[in-house]
C-alpha cells in the first residue's frame, strides 16, 4: 500500500513539475493541480497509511485501529484552498488570453 | 490584564473580517459608504494595535495567549501576542491607514471590490502575525495571498495581468511547499502548535530528526520565496512595480511577513538541542546573495517602480543575513531597520506614482535612450532665470529626498540609526564584544555598498525627475494623496527622535524571543476560562 501511494505521489509530482515549467498557461495550471493532488496525498501519508479504520476515539479503541484525524483535517483545508486558488488562476489565465491574444505565460509568442 | 483587553488580541483579525463582510453588501456605486467602512476599520485597527503595543511595551513581560474556542493549548489553536507580533501589528495598521487614505483619491474606484480585498489582506497579515499554530499560519497566509492576487490585479491592464499571473503561479507553488513542510513536521514531531513543537524538537529521535529538519527547510523555502531571497526573488520587482500605488504600499509588509515567520520559527524552534542554529549559514549566504542581487538591481533600474522593487530586495537581503548571524544586539538593530525600511519603501511606492504623473508614458523609455546616446538637448541649455518652483514639486521633491536619505541610510533619519545599530553590533563594539569573522566583514562592506548604490540610483532618478523634466508639467496631486506619504516619512522622523526608546523596545523583544521557554510556558500554562463550554462534550467522560 505504501509503495503504491509513494509511486503515485512521485509520478504526479514529477508530471506537475514538468508541466509548470512549460510555456503555455494551460499546462501550468494542470501542473499546479497535479502538484496539489500529490501534496494532498502526501499529507495523508504522514499520518500513517491505514485502511478501513475510523479516526474516532471511543472507549474500546486501540491505537493500531485508529486513523490520525489531524492530517485528514489538514487535507480538507488544503483541498478547499487549492480549489479556490485554482479557480482564481483560471480567471487570470483567461484575462491574460483576452488581453494579449496568446496563451504564452509571458504574453509573447506567435498569435494564434 | 483585564478581561476586555484580553479579548482585544483577536480584534486585529475580527475587525477587518467583519468590515470585509459588510463591504460585500454595499453596492459598488456607493463609493463613499465603502470608503467610510474601510476607513473606520483601519482606524479601529490602528487604535487596537496601539493599545496592544502599549501593553507589550509596558513594564511586565506579558505574553498574551488567546485560546480560540476555549480549548487548551496543544489541542486547540492559540493566538499569541508578544513584543514582536505587537510591533508588526502596529506597523501593518500604520501602513494600512496610509495606503487606504491614499487609495481614496482615485485608485479605489479603478475596479471592483478593492475595499473588501484590502480588508481581507489585512486580516490575513494580522492573523499570520498573531497565530501560534503552523497550520493556522498556512490558512492566514492563504487568506492574505488570495486577497493579494486580487489586489495586484486591481486596475487591470496587460502589464498587471502578466505580472499577476507570474505572482500567482509562484505563490501557488510556494503554498504547496508550505504544505509539504508542515506535513513533514507534523509527521515527525506529532504537533503543529509552535510552542509544543519547540518543546518537543530537542527530544526527537535522531532517525526522525533529519526528516524534521527537511520539513523545516522546505517550510523555510516557502517563506523565503515571500521574503524574496535570491534566487527565489525574480518575480518580486516586476510584481511590486506593476501593482497600483496603494497596493504596492501595503505589499511592503508582505515581504516582511516572510522575514517575521523565519525570525519567529528559527528563534523558537532551533534555539537549543541538537538542531540549534539550523539553517543559519544558509540564511547568512542567501541574504548575502540577495543583497548583492538587490544592489545590482538598484543600480541598473531606470524606472522608479523597479528601483523600489529592488530596494525591497536590498532590505530583505540585509534582514536575512542578520537572521543568519543570529546575535541579539545585531537582531535588535535589524528590527529597527525592518520598521524603518518598511515605512520608507511603502512611502516610496506611493510617492513614485505621484512623481511619475508629471511624465508621460514614454518618458522612461526616453530617459534610457537619453542616457545611452547622450543628452539630446545638451547644446541648448534652457534660459530659466528665476522660475518660481511650484509648491507641489517642492513637497514631492522633499519627500523624494527623504526617501533617498532613508533608503541609503544617511544621517539624520532612522535609516542611518538602524544601520548604525546593526553595523556597530556586527563590528563587536555592541553588547557582545566578539571580533567579527571574514563573512561578517563582507556583510558590513556589502551593507555600506548597498547604501551607496541606493544613493547613486536615487540621486540619478531624482535629478532626472525633478531637475531635467522633459516637459514642465506640474502633476496634479490631491492633498489626501500626499498626506499619507508625509505621514509615513514623519513617522521615520519620530523614530529617529525616539531612537533610544525604540532600540530599548527592540532589545527587550529580542531578549524575550531568545528565551523560547517564556513563549512555551506562556502557551502551555494558558488556562481555559472556567464555566465556559468548549462547545463539544466528550462523550463518556
Amino acid at each position: 500500500m505504501e509503495i503504491i501511494l509513494s509511486i503515485a505521489i512521485g509520478v504526479m509530482t514529477s508530471c506537475g513539475v514538468w508541466l509548470i515549467l512549460r510555456p503555455r498557461t494551460y499546462q501550468v495550471i494542470i501542473g499546479l493541480s497535479m502538484l496539489s493532488y500529490a501534496v494532498n496525498l502526501f499529507i495523508f501519508g504522514v499520518g500513517g497509511v491505514k485502511t478501513n479504520v475510523p479516526p474516532i476515539l471511543s472507549d474500546d479503541a486501540v491505537a493500531s485501529r485508529l486513523a490520525d484525524p489531524v492530517p485528514q483535517a489538514l487535507v480538507l483545508t488544503a483541498i478547499v484552498i487549492g480549489f479556490a486558488t485554482t479557480a482564481l488562476f483560471l480567471v487570470v489565465l483567461l484575462a491574460s488570453r483576452g488581453l494579449t491574444g496568446t496563451d504564452h505565460v509571458d504574453g509573447r509568442g506567435e498569435k494564434r | 490584564m483585564t478581561a476586555w483587553s484580553h479579548h482585544l488580541i483577536i480584534a486585529p483579525i475580527l475587525i477587518p473580517l467583519v468590515a470585509a463582510a459588510i463591504l460585500l453588501f454595499i453596492e459598488e456605486r456607493q463609493r463613499v459608504a465603502k470608503a467610510m467602512v474601510g476607513l473606520v476599520s483601519v482606524l479601529l485597527l490602528l487604535a487596537v494595535a496601539i493599545v496592544l503595543f502599549g501593553i507589550e511595551s509596558g513594564p511586565n513581560d506579558y505574553e498574551g495567549v488567546y485560546l480560540l474556542g476555549n480549548w487548551s493549548a496543544p489541542f486547540g489553536i492559540v493566538l499569541v501576542l508578544d513584543g514582536l507580533s505587537a510591533l508588526m501589528l502596529l506597523l501593518t495598521a500604520i501602513l494600512a491607514v496610509a495606503a487606504l487614505v491614499y487609495s481614496l483619491a482615485r485608485w479605489h474606484a479603478m475596479g471592483a471590490h478593492f475595499h473588501s480585498m484590502f480588508q481581507l489582506l489585512l486580516m490575513g497579515v494580522n492573523g499570520a502575525f498573531l497565530t501560534g499554530d503552523l497550520f493556522n499560519l498556512f490558512v492566514f497566509f492563504e487568506v492574505m495571498l488570495a486577497a493579494s492576487y486580487g489586489l495586484l490585479l486591481h486596475g487591470s491592464g496587460p502589464l498587471r495581468v502578466k505580472a499577476g499571473m507570474h505572482y500567482i503561479a509562484v505563490n501557488l507553488a510556494a503554498a504547496l511547499l508550505f504544505l509539504i513542510g508542515v506535513s513533514l513536521i507534523y509527521g515527525t514531531a506529532g504537533t503543529l502548535n509552535m510552542a509544543d513543537l519547540a518543546a518537543r524538537i530537542p527530544d526527537i529521535e535522531p532517525d526522525r530528526r533529519m526528516l524534521m529538519e527537511a520539513g523545516a527547510g522546505v517550510l523555510g523555502i516557502a517563506f523565503l520565496i515571500k521574503a524574496g531571497m535570491w534566487p527565489l526573488c525574480f518575480w518580486l520587482p516586476t510584481a511590486y512595480s506593476a501593482a497600483s500605488a496603494p497596493v504596492a504600499g501595503i505589499f511592503a509588509i508582505l515581504s516582511k511577513l516572510g522575514i517575521y515567520v523565519i525570525l519567529r520559527l528559527t528563534m523558537l524552534l532551533f534555539d537549543s538541542g541538537p538542531s540549534a542554529g539550523f539553517g543559519s549559514t544558509f540564511l547568512l549566504y542567501g541574504g548575502l546573495a540577495t543583497l548583492i542581487f538587490g544592489t545590482i538591481g538598484v543600480l541598473a533600474s531606470q524606472a522608479l517602480g523597479r528601483l523600489a522593487g529592488f530596494s525591497v530586495l536590498v532590505s530583505s537581503g540585509t534582514l536575512l543575513m542578520v537572521l543568519g548571524i543570529n546575535d541579539g544586539a545585531v537582531s535588535s538593530g535589524a528590527l529597527l531597520y525592518l520598521v524603518s525600511s518598511t515605512l520608507t519603501i511603502s512611502a516610496f511606492f506611493m510617492l513614485i506614482e505621484l512623481v511619475e504623473r508629471s511624465q508621460d508614458a514614454g518618458a522612461n523609455v526616453l530617459a534610457v535612450t537619453m542616457e545611452a546616446y547622450g543628452d539630446a538637448d545638451d547644446e541648448e541649455p534652457e534660459e530659466s532665470d528665476g522660475v518660481t518652483m511650484p509648491g507641489t514639486m517642492a513637497i514631492l521633491g522633499t519627500c523624494f529626498a527623504m526617501c533617498a536619505i532613508l533608503l541609503s541610510g544617511l544621517p539624520p533619519l532612522s535609516g542611518f540609526i538602524a544601520k548604525f545599530a546593526m553595523l556597530s553590533a556586527m563590528m563587536g563594539t555592541g553588547a557582545i564584544g566578539v571580533p567579527p569573522t571574514i563573512a561578517v566583514w563582507t556583510l558590513i562592506i556589502l551593507v555600506i555598498l548597498s547604501g551607496v548604490a541606493s544613493l547613486i540610483s536615487m540621486t540619478r532618478a531624482g535629478i532626472r525627475t525633478f531637475w531635467t523634466s522633459l516637459e514642465g508639467t506640474v502633476p496634479r496631486v490631491l492633498v489626501i494623496e500626499i498626506v499619507p506619504v508625509m505621514m509615513l516619512l514623519a513617522l521615520t522622523l519620530a523614530l529617529t527622535i525616539q531612537a533610544n526608546s525604540a532600540i530599548q523596545y527592540m532589545d527587550t523583544t529580542i531578549r524575550t524571543l531568545s528565551n523560547p521557554s517564556l513563549y512555551i510556558d506562556a502557551v502551555r500554562d494558558a488556562v481555559v476560562i472556567p464555566g465556559v463550554d468548549s462547545g463539544l462534550e466528550v462523550e463518556g467522560h
